[in-house]
């Protein structure tokens, strides 16, 4: 059954896989029997590895539950089908003064694919995780059930679903929280950012007077604990700019990557030099500019060639973070892979609600990698490994290849989950990191 | 959106199909007011909510099923009564029949034809009948490209298609004297549920692009048009291709 379909990849575009896609149209429909193949829930293909990929069997198509329900704009709350983007709801709440109160860094991925990964952004520090902003949603089983989840009612099931990656059923439909912003801007403040004890307390002196901190680096100029990278901070500002305009398409996949070393050092420094010429000055941008910059760039992921790319997202503890990521930059640095940008981000306290919840306490750690094959991967088992010496954990959204064993060290309450995994569903991710420890 | 000018009176027969949602979703951000067809009543109820929180001033639904030409007279007479005047009518329920079930089964050649010419004749004549007495509006229905010339695989659909053609240019002719403006769509490679079983290239397009394409040739008061435009010159090649060597291609 199936075929290897391109557009069922996942965004890394790392290997194809043989999967069926089965579209969902209507939110009273019953889910695709495939039995004894398992099936599970694709959004807008926006997760890196294989958390969304399902080999021989079928992928829950969610990209026609595109639907508004209700949207009450007195209160800030809207009903949604699981399909829908993002970029949607933000095109209807954000000119009447709503928002998300957390947003990922693309806002081209479902709200089911957001549940299912419990989401974070720049905001994390304030805000917590997605699913922390999810009032209810409903669940469809394999079996035909339906239940409607919230933190009060089936609240074992929400737990389970938001960021749940898919494996409790189907999410058709949620209601979402909305929170009031003055306008469609931002105010961002860009600051040098040169070591990790810089980022520590530049955190430490921003996260309380501003709703967005993220700092970017350039990866290939770390050496004895400096880099070049900047800090950037920002607070929601009055105004209504005209949306983005689009820059246009990558249209297909060069036979080559594009993102070559030489390129990619002469755009990092290109981009820290501009960074450095507005450093401390306040700049008023569109909303979109600041939170989703390479929205801009459709299909981006392309540019990394027919092998794809792999992410590398881990959190450290706070406790642990100072060293967990300075041993993390220095093996990356040593092995001369590595790419574009990286990405600091300092999480909050804020509890995630979900058994499978990524987000902690500490500090994340975000960076892409070209695909060279198997030398990829053997870095990534060398930073896997420190990830779990600093008592850290990753991603699965971006995940393509952390072993059982990293999972079991990162989740240790992974087991609670099982009791709620739909028995007909499954996926690539669950499966690899499930296989030695489920027996 | 403001009460000051209101929303266009926008009547859609096989509102639940992803053209027609397209297309409602475009009208609906200017506040319009609906009345939606469709044979399912949860989806009808589905796409009315979605059109009211994206901005609909009023939506009304009836569900109807488009075999029942008695249904067809009905479903025309409520449009006209819940909305009074209407802007625009767009006909565009529809099915993909299963052709060789169809070449061996009556009842389902029967079908094929009750829902996707029977009935467009049906509500067509009689929304022409309405909207030549208002001296206004346009009527709108979804052909296909199929319908251009008989194909081997498809020529029990592309025969309705086509017939739906006729019908509409002969509507031209009659409704040009009383204003009212007559649009054929004529869709090639739409990504919908209709076409889900089919693997998809670089010709097909999303069924949001059909509608942005179906809202700006009913503006433009355009007589017939394809989505996308491109497929005007891939069947105009087609129709001058002479039949012997037509027989032969593999279509």
């Amino acid at each position: 059954m199936g075929k290897a379909q391109p557009e069922l990849q996942s965004w890394g575009r790392y290997r194809r896989v043989v999967q069926l896609g089965v579209e969902q149209h209507w939110r009273d429909a019953i889910l695709p029997s495939a039995s004894p193949r398992a099936i599970l829930p694709y959004g807008q293909g926006r997760s890196y590895g294989d958390v969304a990929q399902n080999t021989d069997g079928v992928l829950v198509c969610t990209r026609r539950l595109d639907r508004f329900i209700a949207f009450d704009s007195e209160a800030g709350v809207l009903r949604v089908e699981a399909g829908a983007r993002l970029r949607e709801i933000l095109a209807l709440v954000a000119p009447r003064g709503w928002y998300l109160p957390v947003v990922p860094g693309t806002q081209l991925v479902s709200v089911g694919g957001a549940i299912a990964n419990d989401v974070h952004g720049k905001n994390h520090h304030r805000a917590g995780t997605f699913g922390r902003h999810v009032l209810r949603f409903e669940l469809l089983r394999s079996d035909g059930t339906r239940m409607v989840c919230s933190p009060n009612e089936n609240s074992q099931w929400f737990e389970a679903t938001v960021g749940g990656l898919g494996l409790s059923g189907l999410v058709t439909w949620a209601e979402l929280a909305l929170t009031r912003i003055p306008g469609t801007n931002v105010d961002v403040q860009t600051l040098p950012c040169t070591s990790l004890a810089e980022f520590a307390s530049l955190c430490d002196a921003s996260d309380a007077s501003h709703e967005y901190t993220v700092a970017w680096f350039d990866c290939f100029s770390y050496r004895d604990g400096r880099f070049r990278g900047l800090f950037t901070r920002a607070n929601h500002a009055p105004g209504s700019p005209p949306p983005a305009s689009p820059l246009g398409a990558v249209p297909f996949t060069p036979p080559i990557g594009l993102v070559q070393r030489t390129a990619m050092r002469a755009f990092n420094l290109a981009y820290f030099k501009a960074g450095m010429r507005r450093a401390n000055a306040t700049e008023r941008m569109p909303l979109e500019r600041f939170l989703y910059p390479l929205d801009r760039i459709d299909r981006w992921n392309r540019l990394y060639g027919p092998r794809g790319f792999l992410q590398l997202q881990c959190v450290i503890p706070a406790a642990q973070a100072p060293l967990g990521v300075g041993a993390l930059l220095e093996t990356i640095a040593a092995s001369g892979q590595g790419s574009f940008l990286a990405v600091l981000k300092r999480f909050g306290a804020q509890r995630s609600p979900g058994i499978l919840s990524f987000p902690v306490e500490g500090t994340t750690l975000a960076l892409d990698f070209t695909c060279a094959g198997d030398a990829t991967f053997r870095l990534f088992d060398i930073l896997h490994k420190i990830v779990r010496q600093h008592g850290g954990r990753v991603y699965p959204a971006k995940d393509a290849c952390m072993s059982a064993a990293d999972f079991d060290a990162g989740y240790p309450d992974w087991r609670r989950m099982l009791p709620f995994v739909d028995p007909g569903f499954g996926s690539d991710l669950w499966r690899r990191v499930t296989s030695e420890l489920a027996a | 959106m403001s009460s000051v000018t209101p929303g266009p009176a926008v009547a859609i027969f096989g509102a639940t199909s992803a053209i027609a949602q397209c297309v409602a979703r475009i009208y609906a951000a200017e506040g319009a007011r609906f009345f939606l067809a469709g044979r399912n009543p949860e989806h009808l109820r589905a796409v009315a909510e979605d059109l009211r929180v994206r901005g609909a001033s009023d939506v009304q639904v009836e569900t109807a099923d488009f075999r029942f030409v008695e249904t067809c007279a009905a479903v025309c007479t409520q449009a006209t009564r819940a909305l009074g005047v209407i802007d625009v009518a767009l006909v565009a329920h529809g099915t993909l029949p299963d052709q060789s079930l169809c070449e061996r089964d009556d009842d389902a050649l029967r079908e094929a034809i009750a829902v996707n010419f029977t009935s467009y004749a049906c509500l067509l004549i009689q929304l022409a009948n309405v909207m030549e007495a208002q001296a206004r509006g346009s009527l709108v229905a979804i052909g296909s490209a199929a319908g251009d010339r008989g194909k081997r695989r498809n020529y029990i659909y592309g025969a309705a298609k086509g017939g739906v053609a006729i019908l509409l240019e002969g509507l031209m002719g009659r409704l040009a004297r009383a204003g009212v403006r007559v649009t054929l769509v004529k869709p090639g490679f739409v990504d919908t549920p209709m076409t889900a079983a089919f693997a998809k290239g670089p010709l097909w397009i999303s069924s949001d692009r059909a509608g942005r394409i179906i809202v700006r040739a009913i503006r433009k008061g355009k007589t017939t048009v394809y989505v996308p435009g491109f497929w005007r010159w891939i069947m105009a090649v087609l129709r001058v291709v002479p039949q012997r060597l037509f027989a032969r291609l593999d279509l």
